[in-house]
């Protein structure tokens, strides 16, 4: 169990996040969501441990981690794919699945971490994670060495961010997947319609508050059925701007 | 050979020996082993100033090792290696210098390679520069290699120092006539107060030659490393030039890089980057449960790799 309690963020005098309570379940898939600049991702940062709260705790199982440093929170089980993947020149594909899993293992065995987010193994273990990869590619192998560390709590900065509808088509299908199999908590940040389908619960964030947290069908209701929330893909939700 | 010796080889190359078809093993400016073969010579030039290596033509993928050991301090070896690579032939050259010194005094060595491609002939060059001791006396390194590409030839160059020499002027010159290519990858690290300095001159002569440079290096504590690349384009040819430095504590890079193309056909690029490790490159490998000190090793060893 995730708690978060009374996380306060201030930056510019403007408040990020405003006393946000919360409580994650494990085997539940959470989406976060709202509008830009609703303090989502600063949320899952402060989770990680990448950006350190002006007040609050959080609990991991009872244990209150607010204090530990990003590599601490990673050894008791956090992980978290990053909005934007990092580029690393001379590490290829396969070491950073052997440093995301924290030993040695065969190639074939990083092909089916590699497998498992919808990428064809051979083609890609060498390869250096580079510039030479596209975004979709990126967004997979950056997903792929969370997954590998089985987390207690995986989080993903918005998947969709930066790569192509037919990528995004096809990353769904990963998601899927781990809210079937994923005994830990999952937590995404996400506007996508197809990733809020997946949730068994959505939290919507705005102004730094939580306005709603709910089941998806009444959240649907919520989120899809006031006049000015656009429903076209790559949307989101407007009514805020 | 002792066991200095035998570290020190490990170092610049592993199983040299088992699996050359023919090598030079120089010892303090004396060669102390050697093995040739039908296809691939090797000649003492006079008053044991070096070699020349004749490699015949149509020769098919020939391993030829030359090693040099330096563990005498005081001592300065020059040494001229030239190699001569006959027509559609195909050899991996290994080279190499490992210094030990545990004394005060200087110990340096000056290779001078010189590079001899007909035509169609293709050369992968490996060199690795190593050095250790506990003496004050410093361990020097000044390789000069000279490249003359004939047409169609192909080589490839990569050049590693990655531990241990205070003092080093590295400089390679290549010219490339018609149909070549040349391709070079350095990886330079320093530490300490060593310095570094690196010189390319490449010179596009004929028709679709090309070249590509690329440079990563990594300064740190109080050492300083220069890389000045210098091409120049004289026919329609292609050159890319890529100098990467990553900068920590208070070591310093300058890149001076200069293009001259004298014909509209010449495409000549150049790019260069110097920073101290990115922090979201940390704070990645920090998530996936490394501390800071082991995600910048990595990052290091791997950009070096």
């Amino acid at each position: 169990m995730l708690e978060i309690k009374d996380i306060c963020f201030e930056r510019d005098h403007k408040k990020i996040l405003d006393h946000i309570n919360l409580v994650l379940d494990e085997e539940k898939f959470y989406v976060i969501t709202g509008p830009n600049g609703s303090g989502k991702s600063t949320l899952a940062k402060i989770i990680m441990g990448i950006t350190k709260p002006d007040s609050g705790q959080i609990l991991l199982n009872g244990e209150d981690i607010t204090s530990l440093s990003v590599d601490e929170r990673a050894k008791k089980g956090i992980g978290f794919a990053f909005q934007q993947p990092v580029r690393f020149k001379g590490l290829t594909v396969y070491d950073l699945l052997k440093i995301s899993v924290n030993k040695e293992i065969s190639k074939k065995e990083a092909c089916s971490i590699l497998a498992k987010v919808g990428l064809c193994a051979r083609e890609y273990v060498d390869r250096e994670v580079n510039a030479s990869l596209s975004g979709g590619e990126l967004k997979r192998i950056e997903i792929a060495t969370v997954m590998a560390r089985n987390p207690k709590v995986a989080i993903f900065d918005e998947p969709e961010a930066g790569i192509d509808l037919w990528s995004f088509q096809n990353l769904t299908e990963v998601f899927k997947d781990l809210e079937e199999l994923n005994k830990g908590i999952t937590l995404v940040i996400s506007h996508q319609e197809r990733i809020l389908e997946i949730a068994d619960e959505i939290i919507l964030l705005e102004k730094g508050k939580i306005k709603q947290i709910g089941e998806k069908e009444e959240m649907f209701k919520l989120l899809f059925e006031e006049p000015k929330c656009c429903r076209k893909e790559g949307g989101c939700c407007e009514r805020d701007r | 050979m002792n066991e200095i010796d035998k570290n020190l080889l490990k170092e610049i190359s592993e199983d040299s020996k088992k699996t050359s078809d023919a090598y030079n093993i120089r010892k303090n400016g004396k060669s102390i082993d050697r093995k040739t073969n039908p296809f691939i010579d090797i000649v003492s030039k006079e008053d044991n100033k070096g070699i020349d290596v004749y490699v015949k033509e149509n020769t098919l993928l020939g391993i030829v090792h030359i090693p040099v050991l330096l563990t005498e301090s005081g001592l300065k070896d020059v040494v001229y290696n030239d190699f001569h690579i006959g027509k559609n032939s195909n050899v991996i050259i290994l080279a190499g210098c490992g210094v030990h010194n545990d004394e005060h005094k200087d110990t340096e060595h000056d290779g001078i390679h010189r590079f001899y491609l007909e035509e169609n002939a293709k050369v992968k060059y490996v060199e690795k520069h190593y050095g250790e001791g506990r003496g004050s006396g410093k361990k020097k390194l000044n390789p000069v290699t000279e490249i003359f590409m004939k047409k169609g030839s192909n080589m490839t160059m990569d050049t590693t120092q990655i531990k241990g020499v205070d003092d080093t002027l590295r400089e390679t010159k290549a010219v490339l006539d018609e149909d070549t290519t040349l391709v070079i990858n350095e990886k330079i690290l320093t530490n300490k107060n060593q310095n570094a300095k690196t010189v390319f001159d490449v010179r596009l002569d004929g028709k679709n030659a090309s070249t590509h440079v690329t440079s990563r290096s990594v300064a740190t504590e109080n050492s300083y490393q220069e890389f000045v690349s210098n091409v120049t384009g004289n026919a329609k040819c292609y050159a890319h030039v890529e100098c990467d430095a990553i900068l920590k504590d208070m070591g310093c890079v300058k890149a001076i890089p200069e293009i001259y193309a004298t014909t509209p056909d010449a495409n000549l690029i150049h790019e260069a980057a110097i920073g101290k490790i990115q922090g979201e490159q940390l704070m990645k490998l920090m998530s996936l449960g490394l501390s800071e000190k082991e995600a910048e090793d990595v990052i290091i060893k791997g950009f070096l790799k």
